[in-house]
């Protein structure tokens, strides 16, 4: 853990780890798209909220890896403000703003994580745990679209935190291959595959905001 | 040409430094930029005012020894080329040009614009070397049969003059594009392959000893590389730490 590469390569991992989660929390998200009044995203959800090996395993993989990544990130920018003590006073550097402010779009992310932890873990794990709620499978599509229609003001915040998301994730995609030591002859799909994927989960996750919006 | 430069001064490592400004007159298009310096230290000698120190050595950009963080840029606004190289045509009549050294804890500045680079000396020390029998029984480096590729990709590496713009570029001040090309460089051949593990472990760990910062790809040293020293050399680094440190 003291080897700046070793840590690097932790924080791609990890990362690898969030992207492959996300992209399974929009299959999911997405569902809630298709005409059948909240049916297949009802069940899905229901399995998701209550499957002991999705609750008790994976879950907490999931929250040691959320935690594990911002920590991380939090320490590299920590000891790389430390490695540049003294600014310049006229910057012009030859690289992109997302890749040069990836702390400043985590902590964006990181505060949506607390909205959206308040807005559906935190109620759901009270109804489960703490009230001992009976299991109710129809619940979910009603409580996603309770959070989003006619509610401009967090439908603004959930779309605004998706884009700077996006940003985050196309500099993190081709980064974390580059730190795992992908080759650079690959540079050109890994760009593509970054736009592809940042691009998706960005517009997808913003689709389900507004059609649950305006819906 | 006339121009406004704004050079930063620090008298040594422990006092505070900061921006002055000089204007300087009379300057030929077809003058080097250490030239200009040179032009402006002869006026501040004959005023009786201390010089301004910054490091060159070859001015034809092979040594590594000129520096110089010129409007925002390691070696100026050119690419693919070194201070030394660097000409004031680049620049107009009435321009400002802000002149300060390359930044980072482990490169301190010495006094003005000079800075130690020592640090890299110690992290070649640690690695960046092969131990060649040199008894009398040296085989002919020429004679091992190298694929051309690998050649090719070792050479590439071989040209990094370890001057430190990718330090000074590097929003971290990572070293990691230096050691990435020192690592390479024998990584690629036959005669590097005996040390490769020692080699790539002791140099990222002299690398992170000295204070330099983590790489977060966000790919400005390369850009500002003077010698186009490719990222893929970052890569390898990555690959070539990860195996010595998972095959024991």
């Amino acid at each position: 853990m003291q080897s700046s590469i070793v840590k690097k390569v932790l924080m791609a991992l990890s990362g690898i780890f969030l992207m492959i989660f996300l992209l399974q929390h929009l299959s999911i998200n997405l569902t809630s798209l298709i005409p059948d009044n909240g049916k297949t995203f009802n069940t899905i959800s229901h399995f998701m909220g209550y499957n002991p090996l999705v609750q008790f395993v994976l879950q907490p993989i999931l929250i040691f890896g959320v935690f594990f990544h911002f920590i991380m990130g939090l320490v590299l920018e920590y000891e790389n403000r430390a490695a540049r003590k003294q600014k310049y006073v006229y910057s012009n550097t030859r690289s992109s703003w997302i890749s040069r402010n990836m702390i400043i779009t985590g902590l964006v992310i990181l505060s949506f994580l607390m909205l959206h932890f308040y807005d559906f873990w935190v109620p759901e794990i009270q109804y489960k745990y703490i009230d001992h709620g009976i299991h109710n499978s129809s619940k979910y599509f009603h409580e996603l679209q309770e959070k989003f229609h006619g509610q401009t003001l967090r439908t603004i915040l959930y779309c605004v935190s998706f884009i700077l998301l996006g940003l985050h994730l196309n500099h993190g995609l081709s980064s974390s291959a580059q730190s795992v030591g992908a080759v650079k002859k690959e540079n050109g799909r890994i760009r593509l595959l970054a736009n592809i994927y940042s691009i998706s989960i960005t517009s997808g996750f913003i689709i389900v905001a507004l059609y649950h919006y305006f819906v | 040409m006339e121009l406004l430069l704004k050079i930063w001064r620090q008298a040594n490592g422990q006092k505070k430094g900061s921006m002055v400004n000089y204007e300087v007159k009379n300057i030929e298009p077809d003058m080097s930029f250490l030239e200009m310096l040179d032009i402006l230290n002869q006026g501040l000698i004959e005023t009786g005012e201390e010089p301004v120190a910054f490091d060159h050595d070859c001015r034809e950009g092979i040594c590594g020894m000129c520096s110089l963080v010129i409007n925002g840029s390691p070696h100026g606004p050119d690419r693919g080329t070194t201070t030394c190289q660097l000409h004031m045509r680049r620049f107009k009549s009435g321009d400002t040009i802000y002149i300060e050294p390359f930044r980072g804890t482990a490169f301190p500045v010495v006094k003005d614009l000079v800075v130690d680079r020592s640090a890299f000396d110690r992290i070649q020390q640690s690695g960046g070397y092969v131990s060649i029998n040199t008894s009398g029984n040296t085989v002919d480096a020429n004679a091992a049969p190298i694929p051309k590729p690998d050649a090719d990709e070792a050479f590439n590496a071989a040209a990094c003059i370890g001057c430190g713009a990718c330090v000074a570029a590097c929003k971290n001040s990572s070293a990691m594009l230096f050691v990435g090309a020192k690592v390479s460089q024998y990584s690629r051949l036959p005669q590097g392959k005996v040390e490769a593990k020692e080699r790539v472990i002791n140099m990222v760990k002299q690398m992170d000893k000295e204070g330099f910062g983590n790489c977060t790809n966000t790919g400005a040293c390369e850009a500002h590389c003077p010698k186009g020293i490719s990222l893929e050399n970052i890569l390898n680094l990555n690959r070539e730490y990860l195996k010595a440190k998972i095959i024991k």
